[in-house]
């Protein structure tokens, strides 16, 4: 009788940390396609963030303000350079640029509605302004991007203020796609593409190529809006202390970084997850190049990129950030990844859907496919009805709310009057490479890596 | 006041577009001519209205730019981005245009008599371009709509990754970019080419240019069109 062999049963079943299950499935999809992997939303790696920071609250050497009941200022004020009239937000939290296209047409309604409410800007994105977008928001920041899709100077007028895009984070240096299901007639048509094409979007602006032509396509713009109009630049982070201060150079009022946790509607994985450095480490390297450039103050500094919480926002801004953009997180608050969309008054099982997509809630990231189970990113007429502008408004004022209010209270435990008045010395790093990204010291130390002690 | 003279020498650009943007749409001029450009960036952009504009010399970068209703004459050459993003009227350069002449143009009609640089009628969008000279390569990139008639040659990777904008090339071409091809000419082509030479004021055979369109293979992303994205 043959002996069997002796089963080690760990051993014989290590999993290998170079080729664990994810990356022979990538593997295994890289072989059957041909084709790179594309989807929607922002890097899923664990990276340092703003997790690994935490606040010094008031003690013995600092007074605190009662949490409650005493004054702290939330309003941020931008564009205050060269524009006649900057940008006046009741809070430091603004909505990320996001297309209709991407999202919805009620869902760019929702975002509206809400961010009126609480007194901060929307943005629109790739594929023009939507007359639903401008009446719904008081302040709308209108991109001009490389595709310069549904751009046209009516808009430029109507806008409160003009982002010209060089890139963003969740692919810098990379254009856009926009699948085939999501070009709908009304996307097709302010695009000017056929219908159900799957749409490249351009990773170069068509009429300028560096920082020196840059500073003449702003005076363009400030030429065309009499100088009225604050001209944002958004920057995906890389060389991000470089590309702030060639900003800077080219005229703009305010500088908008979005690190590598920014989301996306549709890129290759590759870019998602490989291009772009972590936004912790993108906004010490802004405030610096600001700073270098006695520009703090002068110049602006929005910060976007996995801004998640209200403690978040407190820490972007105590680094030295003026405001924030939320796009993801925003998402989230409207139903993204959740088990039930809201319809008719009730809650609908959204699980089918979710598998369907061979996906489940919390893990889903295909925006590029259009079938966004609960009606968020999508252009299906029948799944975009499971997102009504005035319960995504509602569910969106009271993510803002709660940000703000955490923000607020954060500061006030700082001893700030001011949520503009946190500072880096207000923070200590858990962790040594949030140390060295972020520029603070590391907790119970002195010591910031590559500054000595 | 039908006519009015503003000299960049003395007067500020600034002043220029701002009574361009309000005084001419309020109608109190018809007709602007700008003196000594002298290759000023920026000049007469955002019109709205159907004011004349003779700029007499060079233009910088954007000349007309965004313009809407407007009639703009360079008589001289003009920069970068010459009527880039052009909604509707027509901007004519006596001279050469630089590149990036009227990119994403989503209407009006752009006339070169001279050469254009680079990526001419790139991210066109509904535009038409005349050019009476020739082209610079990957002109009309990604061109997803309007018309581009080339009189003279055209440089390498002529229409790129082009949506539904035809071209039309009477000189030799050097090479045609991704995903475009060669289509015969339809009595159509013949009639709107003519059209174009007419209203540019130029004088060639119609029938003497050759069709460039889509070839559409890149319309839906698959994994056989190895690297033309």
């Amino acid at each position: 009788m043959e002996t069997k062999p002796v089963q080690f049963k760990n051993l014989s079943r290590e999993e290998s940390y170079g080729y664990d299950r994810k990356t022979l499935d990538y593997i295994r999809n890289a072989a059957a396609h041909g084709l790179y992997e594309i989807r929607g939303m922002g890097a899923k790696r664990k990276l340092p963030n703003f997790d690994d920071l935490v606040f010094l609250g008031a003690s013995m050497s600092r007074y605190p303000l009662e949490g409650y009941r005493e004054k702290c200022l939330t309003k941020t004020v931008l564009g205050t350079r060269f524009a006649k009239k900057p940008i006046e937000l009741d809070i430091p939290i603004t909505i990320a640029g996001m297309s209709f296209g991407a999202l919805s047409a009620n869902v760019k309604e929702s975002l509206g509605l809400a961010a009126t409410e609480m007194g901060t800007s929307t943005t629109t994105g790739d594929g023009g302004m939507t007359p639903e977008e401008r009446r719904s928001s008081k302040i709308l920041v209108y991109q001009c991007l490389p595709s310069r899709y549904g751009f046209n100077p009516d808009d430029v007028r109507k806008a409160d203020a003009i982002e010209v895009v060089i890139g963003q984070g969740a692919k810098p240096g990379g254009g856009g796609m926009l699948l085939g299901q999501k070009v709908n007639p009304r996307v097709a048509k302010m695009r000017t593409l056929p219908e159900g094409v799957d749409q490249r979007s351009a990773c170069r602006h068509p009429d300028w190529t560096g920082p020196d032509d840059l500073a003449i396509k702003i005076q363009e713009l400030r030429e065309i809006t009499d100088w009225e109009k604050p001209i944002y630049v958004k920057v995906g982070a890389t060389r991000t202390f470089n590309d702030v201060k060639l900003a800077v150079h080219a005229g703009a009022d305010v500088v908008v970084v979005d690190g590598m946790q920014g989301g996306t509607a549709a890129t290759q994985t590759c870019f998602i997850e490989h291009i772009g450095i972590p936004t912790l480490a993108a906004v010490r390297q802004a405030v610096n190049a600001l700073e270098d450039l006695d520009m703090k103050g002068k110049v602006q500094l929005i910060v976007s990129g996995g801004i998640r919480t209200g403690a978040d926002v407190a820490k972007a801004l105590a680094m030295g950030a003026d405001a924030v953009a939320i796009g993801q997180g925003v998402l989230v608050a409207l139903g993204c990844n959740g088990e039930t969309y809201f319809q008719n008054g009730t809650h609908h099982d959204a699980i089918a859907d979710y598998n369907a997509l061979g996906t489940a809630p919390g893990f889903c990231h295909h925006c590029h496919t259009g079938k966004c189970p609960v009606g968020v990113t999508t252009q299906d007429a029948t799944l975009e009805q499971r997102l009504t502008p005035a319960v995504g408004a509602k569910h969106l004022k009271n993510y803002l709310k709660t940000l703000n209010m955490e923000l607020t209270t954060i500061a006030r435990a700082c001893g700030k009057q001011n949520v503009h008045h946190l500072e880096p010395e207000d923070l200590a790093a858990l962790t040594i490479e949030a140390a060295a990204m972020a520029g603070i010291p590391l907790a119970g130390t002195n010591w910031i890596p590559g500054k000595g002690f | 006041m039908e006519r009015l003279t503003f000299d960049l020498a003395t007067q500020p650009l600034r002043e220029l577009n701002t009574f361009l943007h309000n005084d001419a749409k309020d109608g109190k001029a018809r007709h602007v001519t700008v003196l000594n450009p002298d290759g000023a960036h920026n000049i007469a952009v955002g019109l709205d209205c159907p004011v004349e504009v003779e700029i007499v010399g060079h233009a910088g970068y954007y000349a007309g730019g965004m313009n809407k209703s407007a009639s703009v004459t360079i008589t001289g050459s003009a920069g970068t981005g010459v009527a880039e993003n052009m909604m509707s009227g027509k901007v004519h350069v006596k001279g050469f245009a630089s590149n990036g002449a009227g990119a994403s143009a989503h209407g009006g009609l752009l006339v070169i008599d001279g050469d254009a640089g680079l990526r001419c009628g790139i991210s066109l969008k509904g535009g038409n371009i005349v050019v009476g000279g020739s082209v610079g390569s990957f002109s009309a990139f990604m061109a997803q709509a309007g018309r581009m008639v080339i009189c003279g040659d055209a440089g390498d990777a002529l229409g790129d990754s082009l949506y539904e904008a035809v071209l039309y090339v009477k000189g030799n071409v050097k090479s045609l970019g991704a995903d475009a091809q060669y289509e015969p000419m339809t009595d159509e082509d013949i009639a709107a080419v003519a059209s174009l030479l007419d209203q540019a004021g130029l004088d060639h055979d119609p029938k003497a240019f050759r069709r460039i369109a889509s070839k559409r293979s890149l319309y839906h992303w698959n994994a056989d069109a190895n690297q033309e994205y």
